[in-house]
């Protein structure tokens, strides 16, 4: 992994410009952003941490926590949003007992909002790595988390 | 080239902002994330003037002047439009000014009040932060934050540490530290500059008061108090004297009507710092040993070393800060003589400062088992207790320090201003090399305001290079330059503070503009006035050597004195 980051470091010129690039770059290797991570950048581009932190949380795509077992995307793009994603994102955000971007304790389920995903006529959509589950309605959130729960033990 | 401000022509210069005219004119428009000296970012909008020929409003930090140039200040539009900006900025904020800790001294306060906003007008979900304690100096309360930004911009550019930042966006904004955890666990220095700018209570130092108060009221107790060379031209401002002026014997009235049984001088501690401090240095000349010496008495700065230049902490004088050495000195020497355990002596520190309230609780700085310092309170804090017992401290006759412990040089009270500990040790120093007495005592070289000064001084033989930079952003570019290889420096003080101590993170918030001028003005005529003007005459410094501590640097003072540091590991 960190000869990974000292590529992605090297590839990319080292400037403040290039920030947001390299940090895609790393989260598309591991999985998120950890503290490792954001440290060897900012002591590569000569960046204190908390300007780093502060640029990743601006933009949702960045995750601070390594993604659980079944990653969650969850639709919030419109066509999803007029069929009421917003109800069903609360409702997972309730049964996990996690926020958007996070990972449960257990390292099973981790929650995240995407854009549109393309899928219009499914909405509302998630996909559960990368299998789809269409047309959702609240009732139905319980079940598909009891349906990988189980796959898992 | 002129501009023309509510229907009068005024002349402007080249390249100046609208407020800078405004402001030089006399006329007062609010600002908030606006800091005087840095560069305008234009974030909050507060300041907006109206165009007279277009109506449009323009912000006036940020806008640079031009010839013709028609503003309004006061305009129906620019009035209600800053009303706006406020009523937003209250719709999210708690109300519970009478609880605050800044209630009648903050910034959103008085500008809701000056625009008359009586009412809520805009019912905003309230944010729900938990508040930051972790902090042995600083408390954050980020449900109070208003999101100017001063703050951060304070810690990345005048302090170069960049503890915060913004993180989020939108109106899930919040400054926080890296991962949004305590600020324990983050660079920050404590230095407490970010309080100074605060406009709000989001950040305030932590108080010492409930502690004080029980220690006070403790029988068993005797409850002594030091207190920093600046304080005594600094406190006067809050109890409508002019800024600088020297309030020291009303200070010791005060604190005795308060009920400390002692009041000790940590000006005569920094006099023994110079012994020590003096001495490390002729030593490390003589024996070819590492150089530039730093100083140590600033707790910021030695942290910011410990975690960003962890090289250089072997440059760093071993000493303690004078605090440390008077807590140490009381809890040892003092208790001893006068047959006092020192399990029951609370010693209390009154420092212009929010970094001393870390170094006091740091594990290096006890002896025993006891902490030298075990309360420190900060500039405001002794004005609220002095308001809290009701002394009218205008009226009160002016009274001495105790003795011993209370004697001092004018050298060591030059401690509070950039430039006062290298001016107090050049002067020890001189006499330890050669013997006699400067001829002329004021160096001049390294006194005044700016953030950086060198000199070079003759010694006999001896060309002593110095630095004094304070200001932790100049430091850094000092250290710089010597890891690239410059070498012709022998001693450096290094404050944290812009300006030293009379600038500190612990004293008054939203101090008149001059007061930083006068209350160094105010050090430097105690040094012209009195006549104890070098560390090595002090009586009490030298009976506690021929008492105690035999000599500088010996076992006994490198045990008490002294002390160590060490690499932090955090997310810098």
């Amino acid at each position: 992994m960190l000869q990974n980051k000292a590529k992605i470091l090297d590839k990319n010129q080292i400037s403040r410009d290039n920030l947001i690039p390299i940090l895609q770059e790393i989260q598309e290797r591991e999985g998120f952003l950890s503290k490792k991570a954001i440290t060897e950048v900012g002591q590569k581009m000569n960046l204190p941490t908390s300007k780093i932190y502060g640029v990743a949380t601006f933009y949702n795509q960045f995750r601070f926590e390594p993604t659980g077992k079944y990653h969650i995307q969850l639709c919030r793009g419109t066509a999803c949003h007029v069929l009421g994603s917003a109800t069903i994102l609360d409702e997972f955000e309730k049964q996990l007992k996690i926020k958007a971007g996070q990972t449960t304790s257990d390292g099973i389920f981790s929650l995240e909002i995407v854009a549109c995903i393309g899928a219009c006529g499914l909405a509302p959509v998630i996909s559960v790595n990368g299998e789809f589950h269409a047309k959702l309605e609240i009732n139905s959130v319980k079940e598909i988390i009891n349906s990988y729960r189980n796959k898992s033990i | 080239m002129k501009i023309e401000i509510n229907n009068k022509w005024v002349e402007t210069f080249e390249e100046e902002t609208i407020l800078e005219v405004l402001k030089r004119n006399n006329i007062h428009v609010p600002t908030l994330c606006h800091i005087k000296d840095m560069l305008p970012t234009g974030a909050c909008r507060i300041c907006v003037v109206e165009d007279a020929d277009s109506g449009k409003l323009i912000p006036s930090c940020s806008f640079p002047v031009y010839d013709g140039l028609k503003v309004k200040t006061h305009s129906q539009k620019v009035i209600s439009s800053r009303k706006t900006i406020v009523e937003l900025l209250l719709s999210n904020h708690p109300d519970d000014c009478l609880y605050c800790v800044r209630n009648g001294n903050c910034e959103l306060q008085s500008l809701s009040d000056n625009l008359q906003v009586r009412e809520r007008k805009i019912r905003g979900n309230k944010n729900h932060h938990k508040l930051d304690l972790s902090s042995s100096s600083i408390i954050r309360d980020p449900e109070k934050c208003i999101l100017c930004g001063r703050c951060v911009r304070i810690c990345e550019e005048v302090m170069e540490v960049s503890a915060i930042d913004f993180i989020n966006r939108g109106n899930k904004t919040v400054i926080g530290t890296t991962f949004n955890e305590g600020l324990n666990t983050s660079s920050c220095v404590n230095c407490g500059q970010c309080i100074m700018v605060c406009p709000t209570g989001a950040l305030s130092e932590k108080k010492h008061f409930p502690e004080i108060l029980s220690a006070i009221n403790n029988p068993k107790k005797q409850v002594v108090v030091q207190y920093a060379p600046a304080i005594s031209v600094s406190i006067a401002e809050d109890f409508d004297f002019k800024a600088g002026t020297d309030v020291n014997g009303k200070l010791n009235a005060a604190l005795r009507a308060i009920g400390f049984d002692k009041v000790f001088d940590t000006t005569f501690s920094a006099d023994l710092t110079i012994m020590e401090e003096g001495t490390e240095l002729i030593n490390r000349i003589k024996n070819g040993e590492k150089l530039p010496l730093i100083t140590s008495c600033c707790p910021a700065w030695v942290k910011y070393a410990e975690e960003f230049y962890p090289e250089f902490l072997t440059n760093i004088s071993s000493c303690k800060s004078p605090q440390q050495m008077l807590g140490a000195i009381l809890k040892s020497y003092y208790a001893q003589k006068n047959n006092i355990n020192p399990a029951n002596i609370y010693s209390v520190a009154i420092m212009p400062c929010t970094a001393k309230k870390f170094e006091g609780q740091r594990d290096e700085m006890t002896n025993n088992g006891y902490s030298d310092v075990d309360a420190v309170l900060t500039t405001r804090e002794l004005s609220e207790l002095i308001k809290t017992f009701g002394i009218d401290f205008k009226n009160i006759e002016p009274e001495l320090t105790d003795s011993p412990h209370g004697v001092r040089s004018t050298a060591g009270k030059l401690f509070g201003v950039s430039g006062g500990v290298m001016e107090a040790a050049i002067r020890t120093a001189y006499f330890k090399l050669t013997g006699s007495e400067l001829l002329n005592f004021k160096v001049k070289s390294v006194r005044g305001l700016k953030g950086r000064k060198e000199a070079k001084i003759k010694i006999d033989n001896l060309e002593l290079g110095v630095a004094v930079v304070s200001g932790l952003a100049n430091a850094k570019i000092l250290l710089e330059e010597i890891k690239n290889g410059r070498d012709d420096l022998h001693f450096i003080e290094i404050m944290a503070c812009p300006g030293g101590c009379i600038g500190g993170g612990g004293q008054k918030i939203n101090a008149d503009e001059n007061a930083l001028k006068e209350r160094m003005k105010a050090l430097y005529i105690i040094d012209e006035n009195e006549t104890l003007k070098v560390s090595h005459k002090n009586p009490e410094v030298i009976e506690l050597y021929k008492n105690f501590l035999e000599e500088p640097n010996s076992h006994i003072a490198h045990k008490l004195l002294h002390t160590t540091y060490k690499k932090r590991d955090v997310l810098l």
